[in-house]
């Protein structure tokens, strides 16, 4: 039985890949089980300055899932490199998708730029969901322009693959991954958390201190399937397909829907074991569905 | 951190609304008290936090109290039940700071984690004073099994039905003491901060994603840098809590 994948020139052990905001830098994992497991993680989304974040509280409970406003906290990407990034490789020895935010074109460049120097680094994956400070504060992904805008400056300064994360939370997703697609993307991942809210009875206010944040959990996991089914159809290029997932039979559903990989997220929050489960899970589940190689399926439907 | 199935031996009410419940499992990863667990329950999400009351041997015990659908749950649950519980989360107390004679102030459900703290400082041969604070005196819980350790109890009741009337702090003004330790709603934290001669330790709380430090769902920030409460707290030093980002 073969696991093995192809992302985008880089061959993966499994399609299983921790997603940004649900695995820190790995290491916390790591005192865990050994990571190396993984076909990869996708590691905090850095952005040029260092970040704080929003106020607290930033999670909410849903059925079947959660609402999380972190506000994408992190160190910021000079220090994510000197200090994160040597931690990281003590207990990693794979190529790391690089999860990049930013909030204008020339954030997105610069922090790419820096990052794909990086040897470690084996993918750029570009969370194009956040708001534009000079377009009104509209999200980079909520116009097919301004994706492919953020597409090209990080294309023009970067050699690694670049994988552009997609928002669920736009009118036609298919417009978006194709004006990627045309501006050099080499992936697109999705989908990126749904807008939720939550409201707490007693105290007549939202749960989430800046009120609304983002969905995720296997609740939103025939959503994610219907958007990766729509988008795979419509590119030539890989797809990685997350929200929900939370079991092998979900990794091999995300796979025939047209994932080449399959990011797994809230899932590691609650099991933080989550992922090396899938994975050791993923023989039996394939050799029940008779599935010789993974990356045959990639699409079937 | 450790992951692990535990098994319940007692789940009984000490009040209306607070629980006790007794576990039997790998308590080996919890190595401070004022550290907390993160459980699992059938059709929630999320895990629940809850600190740690005692734990001895392989019997970990959790007072908590029925706040949400979540310990409402909990508090179904019978004697045999299983529980996946995550332990070991969190810095929990260092009793190094604390001196001879050290002030324990506990507000409401912020008192059970004070119980294994002073279990602990008895045991280095601590005078350990203690303030229970509560609202009434029907919420009053834990007083004797206190006592029976050897602290000094005082318990306060804000409307004088039970013990001092007024707050944790109208008791505080009478107690020789060394270093304080506290846990409580963060008003009572507040209050606690101000009024305290010495340094201190104090518990907070907050919503929290994984526990565990990977969802940054629970940072805060302080006069040390930013901090996860699941992670680097929940216990801060007196001196680095900055109470305007609280």
């Amino acid at each position: 039985m073969n696991t093995k994948v192809n992302l985008c020139g880089i061959e993966l052990d499994n399609p299983v890949i921790p997603a940004s905001g649900c695995f820190g830098y790995g290491y916390e994992f790591a005192e865990l089980y050994d990571i190396n497991c993984l076909g990869t993680f996708s590691f905090k989304g850095t952005t040029k300055d260092p970040r704080f974040g929003n106020p607290t509280p930033r999670i909410a409970e849903c059925t079947a899932g959660m609402i999380n406003a972190v506000g994408l906290q992190n160190p910021g990407v000079e220090k994510v490199i000197s200090e994160e990034l040597p931690r990281l490789k003590a207990c990693f020895s794979k190529p790391v998708m690089a999860n990049v935010s930013g909030f204008s074109v020339e954030d997105y460049a610069y922090t790419c730029e820096l990052l794909d120097k990086e040897e470690q680094v084996g993918w750029l994956e570009v969370n194009v969901s956040c708001p534009n400070v000079h377009g009104g504060g509209m999200s980079f992904g909520t116009s097919p322009e301004a994706a492919a805008t953020v597409t090209r400056a990080v294309k023009a300064v970067t050699k690694k693959p670049v994988i552009i994360k997609l928002s669920p939370n736009v009118t036609d997703i298919v417009s978006i991954a194709k004006a990627c697609e045309e501006a050099g993307a080499d992936g697109i991942s999705l989908i990126n958390t749904l807008l939720g809210m939550r409201i707490d009875l007693a105290r007549r206010r939202p749960v989430i201190a800046n009120k609304m944040g983002g969905f995720s959990g296997s609740a939103i996991f025939p959503v994610a399937v219907r958007m990766v089914y729509q988008v795979s159809h419509a590119v030539k290029i890989p797809v990685v397909g997350m929200g929900g997932v939370s079991s092998a039979e979900d990794v091999i559903e995300m796979m025939m829907a047209g994932a080449t990989a399959v990011e797994v997220g809230a899932a590691n929050l609650v099991n933080p074991y989550a992922s090396r489960d899938i994975i050791e899970e993923l023989p039996d589940v394939m050799k029940k569905y008779r599935i010789e190689n993974l990356s045959d399926i990639i699409g079937v439907v | 951190m450790k992951q692990g199935i535990f098994k319940i031996i007692e789940n009984t009410p000490l009040t209306e609304t607070v629980y006790r419940m007794r576990l039997v499992g790998d308590t080996g990863a919890i190595t401070a008290s004022g550290q907390f667990v993160n459980l699992l329950l059938s059709g929630r999400f999320l895990r629940r936090p809850i600190s740690v009351c005692d734990c001895e041997g392989d019997v970990l015990t959790l007072v908590y109290k029925v706040v949400g659908q979540g310990t409402a749950q909990m508090s179904a649950m019978r004697t045999g039940d299983t529980l996946d519980i995550l332990t070991g989360l969190g810095n929990g107390y260092d009793l190094s700071a604390s001196g001879d004679r050290p002030l324990l102030l506990g507000g409401g459900v912020g008192v059970p984690p004070l119980y294994m703290l002073a279990k602990r400082l008895i045991a280095e041969g601590k005078h350990v004073s203690v303030i229970l604070g509560f609202n009434t005196k029907d919420e009053v819980f834990y007083e004797e099994e206190f006592r029976a350790l050897g602290a000094d109890v005082t318990v306060t009741t804000v409307d004088g039905s039970y013990g001092v009337r007024g707050f944790v702090t109208n008791a505080m003004e009478s107690i020789d003491y060394t270093y304080f330790y506290t846990c409580g709603p963060e008003p009572m934290l507040r209050a606690v901060h101000g009024a305290s001669r010495t340094g201190g330790q104090l518990s907070f709380e907050e919503r929290m994603g994984c526990g565990f430090g990977a969802c940054m769902g629970c940072s805060c920030k302080t006069l040390t840098g930013n901090k996860r409460i699941c992670k680097e707290g929940p216990v801060m030093r007196k001196e680095e809590i900055l109470w305007s980002e609280k």
